[in-house]
């Protein structure tokens, strides 16, 4: 059997497991123990893929396996991974475990919500793990879902609403990429949904610029795109914090892998006629976000807009069409995937603290908690680029990477996104001076407690993760250079 | 011979990084006295494998043919392309060596110094882990071998100078200062970032051994492009030299240094005095063969803005009542001089006299002014006040002090045989043979700083006599080591043959005095320390009577000139007011107004259309008999 089968079947025994087991507690550690079973999987991939990546180097995926599912439309369930999903799947398994943890604290609901929290995993892995276009559909809007319900019933302020618009939202996005899938299903007439069967055929030109831009759109709504991202604000805004953290973590991913991977792949000439549009858009979600989280006053919506901003930077790298650029936005994707979940999960434990997010009702916490405080200043040194974490390492390839390009007019976007280092560090700073340095704001704060061990666990593993891609990025590195190749050979 | 160079090298950037891990991740498991040990122990150890390093590299076998070679050794680290790629290495040449020896020793004392000064305080292991990654960043940094290592250890200086002058955090103030070092400087790194960007787009190396070959392809065959009628090179080093000016603190981008000195005074004396603010110089001095053959433009550039912010410093540094202040200018106006040498310099033999005064100012600053600050540090610690009308006749109760400083401010002053005359004379030496108004420009430069220095010493050890409600007293050995140390240090420095040592391309040439400069340079600083005895020694009214005369200058003056209004209306109006809450603004009720809008029409168009299926069959029926008859009207006519 297939090892990929085990992402998305250890997610659905712990489904079971759930709904037998009785008590909130024992529920809890069931989760922590299967969380860390698919870490452990995830990391056990590696070998693995390096293994049977030895055997068949010129493959554009490995550990390819086929089940039929709807023979009339030659539709099959298809696995296959090359060195990118399998970072994916790393960095999921990683946010799910650490999400996991800072669930630990959740009351209500237990069983539900971790069976809704489950099915969301599902989708996730499931999407990193399949290589035809039906399947990645599917696990896509499993994704989205449970996202509802999430955050309609544990969520906080006003939840209904974010609820609905972000579901909404992503809904329009994923009927635009509907069209797309279908469009390049019939245009490129082999009657597979198999991307690496239509990767080998030419899709019609006029096919790739009518359904490229769907194709990006759809999946460049969940990657934040301007103007289509304010779904993203309200939405991390009222979810609990396992959500946030998964889903800033992990499903905006699936927009930039999704760009990546369908929309470019396939319809390279397509990418080629719409750069200049999307690289100003994105161009301006870079630079807007930044602006945007200058003023914010709740910190989940900082950290909001700043993943607007970073995501941009994602889609930016991945339209600058050049193997550096794209190197650098899948190093982008896991760097952000682990910082912002780090910041979710100490938003999530500061304001489990102090009942506030507001940051002018916070002041002095270094003080009080200076566990979270230090974790928290770790993350803000990695999301303005510090060398020596993941931003650094990340935003440094996409701009060498970007700006290696020979037009002019992609290098002085190239500029222009750069200018976003200095706005990223004028509002991470203003967070840092604001609730955690300075005199304490609110006298009844200084009787808080500092961080427990769930989450030290959740936020020790997270900065772990950052700080190995900003110590060592030639390993990721070396593992997109390499799976890179048969994307950039078609470009 | 190399190879185990290399290793000491290597020990010198690990063993305050591992300083740095240890008291970082034991913070306050460590007692004081532990921390203290480790940090101080770690970094004499620094010190003697950097001493080791100089002695072997200037006098034994860094010399080939009587040429001083660049020894690399280094690692690849990150592979952008097959041509771009950051490596993590070192690199030997008599600059980074110099460098070398100058950190560790002005940290070994900072590190000595701050057992007896920070004593007692909060946070105590934490300020000495923050010390050792500082050193640890400050060493990787000059020993860079390509420019974005040096970018990458840049980046590290800037974090780690926001930690410490960010260490008494409870006090809104130093929060403030902090947050404005490292955003402006951040700001200037910007363009170095871009800099980096071009020169690497258009020579496709980041290795500083190819940009600075001066017989290479790079500056041999030049890329011709232009952009806005400037060659792309001149851009690109223009660029670079913005992120230098920024850590340098050159004008416009001055304006965090002043307000810096809200960290720990051996802080001060550390980062903001001997060796992150040279580091502007350090880097123009590391790409100077390409700024000299490639973008003299540029060079030209760097010499006139270093010029001007030296005069503008000097002059602001008269009025400033702060003594911790008056040494930020006066660094500011010394590490300018140090660019307008690099700016004048030419290259090769003694045309390099430029290039090798910058280099010899910035090894004897480095010891008088951190010999400066350790000493306001001493008076501060004790009278408990930075502000000069706080102090006087301290002479009495702090001799060791007292003596230390004279000699300091003798040397800034260029008053024979102390250090800063050997080096300040070069420098104007060098601007006199390439342009007369820089050289106008600085000579008026050391006449004005002998005059404030001496102000400034006067004001704390002469002057009116303050009654003090505790005595003041020295700090006790661990203080006054460090200060006596550097002292001598300013005696003998100025006596090193820097120019047989570091010159543009290696190879000594031929340095003396030349006395038809000297005399009237120390002419002009016997003149301000004179003008400042009038007015300073003993209690008068001249002070006064000077500045209702100027009054408006005076008060400009007072006020740095306005600098600091200027760009906080900058960044509170128009960065805050002017763009980011529009843009708030505009994504919560336009762009987000839009998506909700779409809501709120399908809501209203299906709240309406729900009427027409109401359910009562007498208006279907009703409605069908009405629609049959319009359409067989239609049909019929």
């Amino acid at each position: 059997m297939n090892f990929l089968y085990l992402f998305v079947i250890i997610p659905l025994l712990m489904m079971g497991g759930v709904v037998l087991l009785k008590s909130d507690r024992a529920i809890k550690i069931f989760m922590l123990i299967g969380s860390g079973v698919l870490l452990a999987a995830s990391l056990i991939l590696l070998p693995l893929f390096f293994e049977a990546r030895a055997l068949d180097p010129e493959a554009a995926m490995v550990m390819r396996s086929d089940i039929m599912w709807y023979e009339a439309l030659n539709i099959k369930l298809s696995l296959g991974i090359d060195g990118i999903s399998v970072l994916m799947i790393i960095l999921s398994a990683v946010i799910v475990f650490t999400g996991s943890f800072v669930s630990w604290a959740m009351t209500e609901q237990v069983k539900e919500y971790f069976l809704w929290f489950l099915l969301l995993s599902i989708g996730v892995f499931g999407f990193f793990i399949t290589v035809d276009l039906f399947s990645m559909f599917m696990f896509y809007e499993i994704a989205l879902i449970p996202m509802y319900l999430l955050i309609g019933l544990w969520g906080t302020g006003r939840k209904e609403y974010s609820a609905m618009k972000l579901t909404l939202m992503l809904m329009g996005g994923s009927a635009f990429l509907l069209l797309g899938i279908l469009g390049i299903y019939f245009s490129a007439g082999i009657n597979s949904m198999n991307i690496l069967e239509i990767a080998q055929v030419h899709i019609p030109v006029e096919a790739q610029n009518l359904f490229f831009p769907l194709t990006f759109l759809g999946f460049g709504v969940l990657g934040a795109l301007f103007p289509f991202h304010t779904w993203s604000p309200d939405g991390h805004a009222s979810a609990p914090t396992a959500v946030s953290m998964l889903h800033a973590g992990v499903l905006m991913k699936l927009g930039g892998y999704g760009c990546f991977r369908v929309a470019i792949y396939l319809m390279p000439e397509g990418a080629e006629t719409y750069t200049t549009l999307f690289l100003v858009l994105t161009g301006i979600s870079v630079i807007y976000g930044a602006f945007g989280a200058v003023v914010q006053k709740d910190l989940k919506y900082i950290n909001a807009y700043s993943s607007v901003s970073h995501c941009g930077l994602v889609l930016f790298a991945i339209l600058m069409l050049n193997q550096t650029a794209m190197n650098g936005a899948i190093l982008q994707m896991l760097s952000h995937g682990l910082m912002t979940a780090l910041f979710f999960a100490l938003i999530g434990s500061i304001y489990g603290r102090t009942h506030t997010r507001m940051i002018t009702e916070m002041g002095g916490l270094m003080k009080i908690m200076p566990f979270l405080s230090v974790c928290w200043v770790i993350a803000g040194l990695a999301s303005l680029g510090l060398p020596g974490l993941s931003g650094f390492v990340s935003e440094m390839t996409i701009f060498v990477g970007s700006f290696q390009h020979d037009d002019l007019f992609h290098r002085v976007l190239t500029i222009v996104a750069c200018a976003s280092i200095v706005i990223t560090a004028v509002y991470i700073l203003r967070v840092v001076g604001k609730i955690l340095l300075g005199p304490v704001q609110d006298k009844h704060h200084e009787a808080l407690t500092d961080a427990v061990w769930y989450e030290k666990i959740a936020a020790v593993t997270l900065i772990i993760g950052i700080a190995f891609i900003g110590l060592l990025p030639f390993l990721p590195s070396e593992i997109i250079n390499d799976s890179l190749t048969a994307v950039i050979s078609k470009l | 011979m190399q190879s185990y160079i290399i290793i000491i090298s290597i020990l010198i950037l690990a063993l305050p990084l591992l300083n740095f891990l240890v008291l970082g991740l034991a913070d306050s498991r460590f007692s004081h006295k532990t921390a203290g040990t480790i940090g101080t122990f770690g970094l004499s150890i620094v010190a003697i494998l950097s001493y080791i390093t100089a002695f072997n590299y200037f006098f034994d076998f860094g010399k080939i043919d009587g040429v001083y070679q660049k020894f690399t050794q280094s690692v690849e680290w990150l592979r952008f392309s097959d041509t771009l790629h950051i490596d993590l290495g070192i690199l030997l040449d008599p600059i980074s060596v110099m460098m070398l020896v100058v950190i560790s020793t002005v940290s070994l004392m900072v590190h000595i110094y701050s057992l007896g000064y920070m004593k007692g305080e909060r946070g105590f292991q934490r300020y000495y882990a923050f010390l050792s990654l500082f050193t640890f960043s400050m060493l990787g940094l000059v020993v860079a071998t390509n420019i974005f290592q040096m970018y990458i250890f840049w980046e590290l200086v800037g974090v780690s100078s926001f930690l410490l002058i960010g260490f008494y955090y409870t006090k809104p103030s130093a929060v403030k200062a902090a947050k404005k070092a490292f955003i402006v400087t951040r700001f200037a790194d910007l363009g170095f970032l871009i800099g980096i960007l071009i020169l690497s787009y258009f020579t496709n190396t980041f290795d500083f051994g190819a940009l600075t070959d001066p017989n290479g392809s790079i500056i041999g065959n030049p890329a011709s492009a232009t952009f806005m009628g400037f060659s792309v090179l001149s851009w690109a080093t223009l660029l670079i030299f913005m992120g230098g000016a920024g850590k340098s603190a050159m004008l416009p981008l001055h304006i965090w240094l002043p307000d810096a000195m809200e960290g720990p005074t051996p802080v001060s004396a550390l980062i903001h005095a001997a060796t992150m603010v040279v580091a502007g110089v350090y880097l123009v001095a590391r790409l100077f063969p390409l700024y000299f053959f490639v973008t003299p433009d540029v060079l030209t550039v760097v010499a006139y803005i270093g010029a001007a912010t030296s005069l503008f410093a000097a002059v602001v540094a008269c009025t400033q009542t702060d003594i911790k202040r008056v040494l930020a200018f006066s660094t500011i106006s010394q590490i300018a001089y140090m660019m307008v040498a690099l700016g004048v310099s030419g290259f090769g033999g003694h045309d390099g006299l430029g290039y090798m005064s910058s280099m010899f100012h910035l090894f004897t600053h480095a010891f008088f002014k951190a010999l400066l600050f350790l000493g306001a540090g001493a008076v501060i610690h004790a009278v408990h006040s930075n502000e000069m009308g706080d102090m006087g006749g301290l002479r009495k109760y702090l001799p060791i002090t007292h003596i230390t400083f004279l000699i300091a401010c003798l040397s800034i002053a260029g008053i024979p045989p102390f250090s800063g005359f050997f080096s300040k004379d070069e420098i104007l030496v060098a601007a006199f043979h390439h342009d007369k108004i820089l050289f106008a420009c600085q000579y008026l430069v050391a006449g004005l700083t002998a005059f404030y220095m001496f102000r400034l010493y006067f004001g704390i050890f002469w002057g009116k006599e303050t009654h003090y409600h505790h005595t003041p007293h020295e700090g006790g050995v661990a203080m006054s080591a460090p200060l006596i140390f550097l002292g001598l240090l300013t005696l003998v420095t100025g006596f090193v043959p820097f120019h047989d040592l570091i010159t543009t391309n290696g190879v000594s040439f031929a340095a003396h005095i030349d006395w038809a400069i000297a005399i009237p340079s120390i002419l002009v600083g016997v003149a301000g320390i004179a003008v400042a005895t009038v007015m300073y020694k003993k209690p008068s009214d001249i002070p006064n009577k000077v500045a209702t005369a100027f009054n408006g200058f005076y008060v400009a003056t007072k006020n740095k000139f306005y600098f600091d209004e200027i760009y906080l209306f900058v960044t509170k109006k128009i960065i805050f007011n002017c763009i980011s809450t529009p843009i708030a603004w505009f994504d919560r009720h336009i762009v987000d107004g839009f998506m909700d809008f779409q809501a709120f029409w399908s809501n209203m168009l299906s709240s309406n259309i729900r009427y027409l299926q109401s359910g009562r069959v007498q208006q279907y029926v009703w409605v069908f008999t009405a629609s049959a008859i319009v359409i067989a009207a239609l049909v019929i006519f």
